[in-house]
């Protein structure tokens, strides 16, 4: 029969080892399959990646088995979850478990040690000093500070001259380095859980020109009043010069509250809008769905700039026509094509419905003149020179995309970044600085005084002992070694 | 001249190095081990200039950004980091034994950007990266990759020197992943020989990983590749001892390599918890809009980490020590790889920058 409580057992468990080994273990590895198997994907995905482990006639049921186990969405599926939490506790009540050990190590206060105990040390050396003990005394008072100790200074009563001690410790705090980094992890986790909770995390694809006061849920079912208005200004994908790689994606927002814009800002990736603990990122882009660049309601926008003349802003639809300012011309925008491309024997065609590569073709007509046709490219600025020197540039078309943007509001994520901040403080105090000690006494001869150093470390012992070697044969050439 | 030619003198050298070493390792001639340093230093060197050069080409082209930016040029910091790390340690404690250990991971790494024909080109940075974390994030990293790396090969050479019975877990362990290790390197030489053989252009060089030998098109071909490799498996496992008394005469101290190994160990993980996942979860706040997101790299990460974690505390709080750390630190260094080629090879994911 075990005398023990119900919860001195439940602690004796988290503070396992083999809990812990477990919990390692079991996370790393279930990590592993939630990695082959492809996260809240399309079931078609996994389907075929389980037809090639377990053969087509099997892999239906491996699907279904894989979904019912949470397998397709593990991260975030009860078990998973309750892992972590276990790892939580495991960790918190381990650490404070161990706390008061290593607390009476940190405040053992610091006490003289025996001469005989001098040769014991791992890290020791002696040296002689000639001359008096004074002299003595403040050399070796001058290293030890060096080190970074302020010394204790005690007397041994033996008969006739007084031996002289110095002792000293500096970290002792360190030792607690490693209780921070639990504790830090414990933190993050606590910021995840706040965002969880108390957060929201969605998407809104807004389309140029639009505005709206709600966004949407992942799964796109349920509308999240934001309280306040979102307007997409412009949407543009600007490339690379002579590269079909671009270089930014630009959404113009405002935010509209009350009737008023209160904030206007251009985001791109890497630089998000942050207003009333929303953060709206730029994250992917389209056109809008049931749109047609082509159709009549489109607004095309022209730069229009007559030889030696001032340029002027002109929109319309495809079908209509323009002129340009102090001449007769006039110009009909017969087509519009969001993704202009050639053929081999250089008959245009469209490529796709993104506007990757945007061109009008315009008919060129006046009195007297015979028409001229062609395609002006937005990216392509020769394109948009005129026979007679006239200009035409394609600005946009716009209302024709739309920018995804995601929403994100997570009133954890501040928790999280202080539970970095801890871990980053506890792991450079864990690996790099250390407890040491140091005890140097000193015992006068006639001629000389007797130096014996006895030191230690928690951590890095060589390189300590080298400092201590190098300070102390640096502080007087005079020394002779003897140890 | 540039940054190509350099990469290529640098990619010969640690090749030619890697013999050297070896040839040290096998005659034990001081002279044979100065010129093995020579040439890894000079190899060294001519890499540095060429990451200087490559990152003044990249102004030259309008691009102007710090060459970190995919495979190709991660591949060749890793193998930089990993060199110089080499380098301070055998500078450091006047040792050279391990040389022959690092300058074959230097070499596979260089290997591999050549067979499987990734990009070399300068391209510009996809509005993602444009961000000022790349530098610490893809950095930091890499230093620790690098660490661990070398972590990996004072625990392989340490579970050499200390294990001699072929039933011994530890005996089986080194001599079954340090032979899959060389298998992997021999497969892509067979491969680079073969395509290098028939002038195949880089791109159609491109995913012929093991093409010659295990995933050969030919079915004889490949399951002679198989037998192969599990015939040098099994005569590694059956004479692998015979390594530890050719290196017995080194002198080498095993307490020497259990303390390098932690070293490592112990300034990779800060820098890989720091620089990997602290800096990687702000940068993916700040572009993805989320700062976990469980995407296989990340995942990978964590897998990493907990192995690095696990070891630390194996050491410290059950006082593990010698062949258990040796081993651990190995697999540490097998979830690195995977973290870093395998997700991108294998796996899909966010983290596609460095894809082949």
């Amino acid at each position: 029969m075990s005398d023990k409580t119900i919860a001195e057992k439940v602690w004796g468990f988290f503070t396992s080892v083999k809990l812990a080994v477990a919990l390692f273990s079991i996370i790393a590895l279930s990590s592993i399959i939630g990695t082959v198997v492809e996260q809240n994907a399309q079931p078609e995905k996994n389907i075929k990646l389980f037809a090639k482990m377990f053969g087509h006639a099997n892999a239906q049921t491996a699907y279904k088995a894989a979904t019912a186990l949470g397998f397709t969405d593990m991260y975030h599926s009860w078990w998973f979850t309750a892992m972590l939490v276990c790892f939580c506790a495991n960790l918190t009540i381990c650490s404070i478990d161990r706390l008061p050990r290593i607390k009476r190590v940190v405040d053992e206060p610091l006490k003289p040690i025996k001469v005989s105990d001098f040769d014991k040390y791992g890290i020791k050396k002696e040296l002689a000093i000639e001359g008096g003990i004074e002299a003595a005394k403040a050399m070796v008072l001058t290293a030890v500070k060096r080190l970074g100790f302020s010394p204790n200074t005690t007397e041994h009563g033996s008969s006739g001259t007084k031996d002289l001690q110095f002792y000293a410790h500096k970290g002792r705090y360190t030792r607690y380095a490693v209780y921070v980094i639990h504790f830090s992890i414990v933190i993050i986790l606590a910021g995840a859980v706040i965002g969880v909770t108390l957060g929201f995390s969605g998407f809104l694809n807004l389309p140029e020109g639009e505005t709206s006061a709600v966004a949407y849920s992942r799964q796109g079912d349920e509308e999240h009043p934001l309280g306040f208005s979102i307007r997409c200004d412009n949407f543009a994908v600007r490339f690379y010069e002579n590269s079909n790689m671009p270089k930014e994606y630009i959404s113009w927002l405002s935010i509209i509250e009350g009737g008023k814009t209160v904030l206007k800002r251009a985001i791109v990736v890497n630089s998000p809008l942050k207003y009333k603990g929303y953060t709206f990122y730029q994250s992917s882009y389209g056109v809008v769905p049931g749109k047609d660049g082509r159709d009549v309601n489109g607004q095309i926008i022209l730069n229009v700039t007559p030889k030696g003349g001032q340029a002027g802003q002109i929109a319309l639809a495809v079908g209509e026509s323009f002129s340009i300012p102090g001449t007769k011309l006039t110009g009909k925008v017969a087509a519009f094509s969001p993704d202009l491309s050639f053929d081999k024997d250089e008959r245009p065609f469209t490529v796709s419905e993104n506007m990757n590569n945007p061109a009008i073709f315009v008919e060129l007509t006046g009195p007297g003149k015979e028409k001229s046709s062609g395609w002006i490219v937005k990216r392509y600025p020769k394109t948009w020179e005129l026979p007679d020197g006239h200009k035409v540039e394609l600005v946009d078309n716009y209302g024709y995309q739309y920018t995804g943007l995601q929403v994100r509001k997570d009133p954890g994520v501040w928790v999280v970044y202080a539970g970095c901040l801890f871990m980053a403080i506890g792991l450079y105090s864990a690996f790099f600085l250390s407890h040491k000690k140091i005890w140097v006494l000193l015992q006068p001869e006639k001629t000389k005084v007797n130096v014996k150093i006895a030191a230690f470390t928690n951590k890095n012992k060589i390189g300590y002992g080298s400092t201590i070697n190098a300070v102390f044969d640096r502080l007087t050439p005079k020394i002779s070694k003897r140890g | 001249m540039g940054s190509p030619i350099l990469f290529g003198i640098a990619e010969v050298g640690y090749f030619v190095a890697m013999m050297v070493y070896i040839g040290y390792f096998i005659f034990k001639n001081k002279t044979v081990g100065i010129c093995a340093t020579t040439v890894a230093v000079a190899a060294f060197l001519s890499q540095t200039v060429a990451l200087v050069l490559r990152w003044v080409e990249s102004y030259s082209l309008g691009i102007g950004r710090a060459p970190l930016t995919n495979l190709y040029e991660s591949l060749i910091f890793f193998v930089w980091c990993l060199m110089l790390g080499y380098l301070i340690i055998e500078f450091k404690y006047k040792n050279r034994t391990f040389g022959a250990f690092i300058t074959p991971l230097a070499g596979l790494a260089l290997g591999f950007i050549d067979l499987t024909g990734i990009s070399k080109e300068i391209e510009p940075l996809v509005p993602a990266l444009q961000s000022n974390w790349l530098l610490a994030h893809v950095t930091m990293s890499f230093i620790a990759y690098a660490a661990f790396g070398l972590a990996f090969a004072t625990g392989m050479l340490y579970l050499v020197l200390s294990t001699e019975r072929r039933t011994e877990s530890s005996y089986i362990f080194w001599t079954v992943a340090g032979s899959v290790f060389l298998l992997v390197l021999a497969a892509m030489g067979a491969d680079y020989l073969k395509f290098a053989m028939m002038g195949t252009s880089p791109e159609q060089i491109r995913s012929y990983l093991f093409k010659a030998t295990f995933r050969s098109a030919s079915g004889p071909t490949a399951l002679l590749s198989w037998i192969g490799a599990f015939a040098v498996i099994f005569c590694a496992w059956r004479y692998g001892y015979v390594l530890r008394r050719m290196l017995k005469s080194f002198d080498i101290s095993l307490e020497f390599l259990e303390e390098l190994n932690y070293k490592v160990v112990a300034v990779g993980f800060p820098i890989f918890t720091l620089g990997g996942l602290i800096f990687g979860a702000i940068w993916a706040d700040q572009a993805w809009g989320v700062y976990w997101s469980w995407d296989p790299k990340e995942t990978w990460s964590l897998i990493t980490w907990l192995v690095y974690a696990f070891y630390l505390h194996a050491r410290y709080l059950r006082g593990w020590r010698g062949n258990k750390i040796a081993v651990l630190s190995s697999i540490g260094f097998i979830t690195v790889i995977f973290t870093y080629l395998g997700v991108n090879i294998l796996l899909s994911g966010l983290h596609s920058y460095g894809e082949i």
